[in-house]
């Protein structure tokens, strides 16, 4: 594959693409053109219902059911893809056109070893005998960087991290080292430090002389590998070009709008000194840990502590299974540690051994102590309105049934709500709306204090600022304190005014969120800076001369 | 007694795991303590029901109500069986004789309960099976055929599965036997002689539950094939068919695997009905007779054969469930 043989190009020219059914019916992508060239990155950019995802499956022919794809040119090399038949699309797919989806705990079959799965999409185009697809799958599995192949080759993929399956996952895609590889968010469910090492797989892969197309919502990403962008917004391109040009010099109001949405571009806006000093939320000590199926020890959180002001956020971050979410739990007193302890509000919240807090004490405080979680939908009974969810919250803080209504009115105009929304259910509502409603939720009894537990991991970026803006207003209104975790330094810089770094159970770096993320120690959080978009190329530029 | 065992049980549990024998030894261990266990309270509820059954069991032996014995032939019998002595008394006898493993005489055929269930075991083990093996058949087809194609051929898929499962099964027996055996005559109405024979008890049997299997797997391999990597597959050139078959079975398979087991046990009790409409030998005649005449040692015989099966079925089922889906090896078992 080194061999600078001439490949086929992907030339995409007008595409068009419907779906749904009857009244249901509508144009999802119009008029999106690119061309992607051997050795070259193309980004698709947008946010969920963009378009984005439909117009990369349209170029494997796997648009959805009753999908009508129409385009002025639609070219694979020589190939006029537009007038292929089913039989002629598998050929191609995989083949000449590799695909690669995120997630790969669900998009590799969780039921198979991941070398069946390779050794498949070679079979799949009749490539080689048993013996020969045996010894390819190694190769591929040892070319996209994951050791052992021969050990790996046979394990699940919930036998393996995420790193390594979403490697698998590429490896299945370049089986046959297709010319073109198309990635649909291939980072999203990764780790900072993995993505940043998925990216680098792609980035040699796109060397070797394979044209990608890369569709994300993560500018950041989009910025490290993409040669030119598209960005899409209701299945139109608003505004495409070099990738450096189109996010230094954004020429178009969306992208502007993307590109200032980046958590963590700018610091957090300065802020007058809280009223009282008072420590609201205060750990110390903190150690838990589990029994793991192999019946060893696993220490979870390893002395962990803070002391949260009235009024200020301290920011937790860290990567999956550094701790973070079990800090957390803790803090809520879901969760006894086995040593340390928690005070909430000056009383005890929760201990270990003689110092455990019985759920009994704890009962009273408790609608004083909120929390917003990542999924809201999960964590609301569908089929309940908004007013009888907020109507709980409201119950479980004392307040009587007559003044439900007036004060449900002022819960949601408190997070820009109209108040026609308390006659909806969750279902009904977008994203960003449900994450309202939980902040409204977690409002009810006038908390002290509010954990936010990746609140806005699940958010397109735009939804992501306004509900970050949100938040903040919330605490310069009503001088709650937050404790926010999340895996994404650039919104934990945002928010907080304190941070803690954990990894692997500990706290490896603490402070003033603009003195850790200006000087960084430790060697994760050195590579955690490294990965905000602050820092990334192009979009350091514009998060300065942005207005606001 | 129950919970001397279930303690006795917990420190052979103790003891092997301080040894640190394996933990699969010690899941098995645990499972056969535990089937002991509900063969031990089958015996015993079997056995107190039918002494609360009105009727006299001494002339059901001799021939039922109409009978006419004189009194020395129903003092022999009383004798014979035992049945003079005080309900307790006769409960631990029974259960004592049990334990060593015999499961004494019967009343009615007189002779022993291993015999009688020796002869009749073969048949009803293969229509079960038989009817096990045909409903799976009948509902992968129609649901690797119908699920997610063209909305009429999916709506007539469901619609079948539907009525197969809401249809009783005497009814069935009844409806197959008035047109394919009588009718068309082209299968003996009675008996189990040869393959043919075979044919309308199992499909009587299997049919409903066929239509059960596959309302529940039709459902779960719509959410199979909703995943991402049944697209995942696609996108590498596998064509619907394989995806379908290398890829969505075999999650869609996982819950009706673990209501076969289930389906074992309703089999039984559906094989009495349908081994006396076509007049097979079988189990559930017996049991039906047994339970008729009153004749405790092979009420409870046969009851202990069932709720054997229906244990081993459950093992099975997990064992089936775990080679399908390996990921759950480490809690099951």
């Amino acid at each position: 594959m080194t061999e600078a043989t001439v490949r086929p190009a992907l030339v995409v020219e007008g595409l068009a693409v419907t779906l749904g059914r009857g009244v249901h019916r509508r144009r999802v992508v119009s008029d999106v053109s690119f061309t992607v060239a051997p050795g070259k990155a193309v980004a698709l950019v947008g946010e969920s219902g963009s378009g984005k995802s439909v117009t990369a499956r349209s170029l494997v022919g796997l648009a959805g059911d009753g999908a009508d794809v129409t385009a002025r040119a639609l070219r694979y090399g020589n190939i006029d893809l537009s007038a292929l038949d089913e039989r002629a699309w598998r050929r191609l797919r995989g083949k000449d056109i590799g695909f690669v989806l995120q997630d790969a705990l669900v998009s590799l079959d969780p039921l198979r070893v991941v070398g069946d799965e390779i050794a498949e999409a070679l079979a799949a185009h009749g490539w080689g005998t048993a013996a020969s697809r045996k010894r390819r799958v190694l190769e591929l599995l040892d070319s996209v960087g994951i050791p052992e192949p021969e050990l790996r080759a046979r394990q699940r993929p919930d036998q393996l991290s995420g790193g390594l399956r979403q490697r698998a996952l590429i490896a299945t895609a370049l089986a046959l080292d297709p010319p073109i590889l198309i990635a649909d968010e291939p980072t999203t469910a990764l780790d900072t430090t993995v993505q940043a090492q998925i990216l680098a797989l792609l980035e040699t892969i796109k060397q070797r002389g394979t044209g990608l197309l890369i569709i994300s919502h993560d500018l950041a990403v989009v910025s490290r590998i993409a040669d030119e962008v598209v960005v899409l917004n209701h299945g139109e391109a608003m505004e495409q070009g070099p990738t450096a040009e189109v996010l230094s010099r954004p020429r178009h109001a969306y992208t502007r709008l993307l590109i200032n949405s980046v958590p963590g571009a700018r610091p957090r806006k300065p802020r007058a000194a809280p009223a009282t000093t008072e420590t609201v939320l205060e750990a110390d000590g903190l150690v838990k840990s589990y029994v793991g199926p192999d019946g060893v020890d696993r220490v979870a959180v390893d002395d962990v502590g803070f002391a949260l002001k009235a009024g200020r956020t301290i920011g937790i971050v860290g990567e999956s299974g550094s701790g973070k979410s079990t800090t957390a739990r803790i803090a809520l007193g879901l969760l006894d540690p086995d040593h340390g302890a928690v005070r909430f509000d000056g009383a005890p919240w929760a201990g270990s051994g003689e110092a455990r807090v019985r759920e009994r004490d704890r009962r009273r405080q408790r609608p004083h102590l909120g929390v917003v979680y990542q999924d809201p939908l999960s964590s609301f009974d569908p089929r309940w309105t908004v007013a009888e969810i907020l109507g709980d919250a409201l119950d479980a803080g004392g307040v009587p049934a007559a003044e439900h209504a007036t004060r449900i009115g002022e819960l949601l105009e408190r997070v820009r709500l109209p108040v026609e929304t308390a006659g909806r259910r969750p279902l009904q509502l977008s994203g960003g709306q449900r994450q309202r409603i939980a902040i409204a939720r977690s409002l009810a009894a006038s908390p002290k204090v509010i954990v936010c537990d990746e609140p806005v991991s699940a958010l397109d970026v735009s939804v992501q600022a306004q509900v970050l803006e949100l938040l903040d207003e919330l605490q310069r209104e009503t001088g709650v304190a937050y404790l926010f975790i999340s895996h994404d330094l650039g919104v934990i810089r945002q928010v907080s005014d304190e941070v803690l770094v954990m990894f692997g159970g500990r706290v490896v770096e603490r402070g003033p969120t603009e003195e850790v993320l200006g000087n960084p120690q430790h060697l994760f959080t050195q590579k955690l800076v490294a990965a905000i978009p602050a820092h990334v190329a192009g979009l350091d530029a514009v998060g300065a001369s942005l207005p606001g | 007694m129950s919970s001397v065992t279930v303690s006795a049980a917990g420190t052979a549990a103790g003891l092997l795991s301080r040894r640190r024998i394996g933990s699969a030894g010690r899941r098995v261990l645990s499972r056969v303590l535990a089937a002991v266990l509900v063969l031990f309270a089958s015996a015993t509820v079997t056995f107190f029901a039918l002494h609360l059954t009105p009727g006299d069991p001494v002339r059901a032996v001799l021939g039922g109500p109409t009978a006419n014995p004189s009194p020395a032939t129903i003092a022999a019998t009383i004798a014979e069986f035992g049945l003079d002595q005080p309900l307790h008394v006769q409960y631990g006898l029974y259960m004592s004789r049990l334990a060593s493993g015999n499961l004494g005489m019967s009343f009615s055929q007189r002779q022993p309960v291993v015999d009688v269930i020796a002869a009749q075991v073969g048949p009803t083990l293969q229509l079960m099976a038989s009817s096990i093996v045909v409903a799976w058949l009948l509902a992968l087809a129609s649901v690797m055929a119908t699920t997610r194609r063209h909305p009429l051929l999916q709506g007539l898929g469901s619609a079948l599965e539907t009525i197969s499962a809401a249809l009783p099964q005497f009814w069935l027996a009844l409806v197959l036997l008035a047109i394919f055996a009588f009718g068309l005559r082209w299968f003996p109405p009675q008996g189990n002689q040869g393959a043919l024979s075979l044919v309308l008890p199992t499909l009587a049997l299997a049919l409903p539950l066929a239509g059960f299997l596959a309302q529940v797997t039709r459902e779960s391999l719509e959410l199979a094939l909703d995943q991402p990597f049944i697209l995942s597959a696609r996108t590498r050139g596998l064509s619907d068919g394989a995806v379908r078959w290398r890829h969505a079975l075999r999650h869609a398979v996982l819950p009706g695997i673990s209501l076969s087991a289930w389906a074992v046990g309703s089999l039984i009790g559906n094989a009495v009905l349908v081994e006396v409409i076509f007049s097979r030998q079988g189990l559930g005649r017996v049991l039906y007779q047994a339970v008729t005449r009153q004749d405790m040692p092979l009420t409870i015989g046969v009851t202990l054969l069932v709720t054997l099966v229906y244990i081993l079925a459950s093992a099975a089922a997990d064992l089936i469930f775990v080679l399908v889906d390996p990921r759950l090896k480490a809690q099951h078992l």
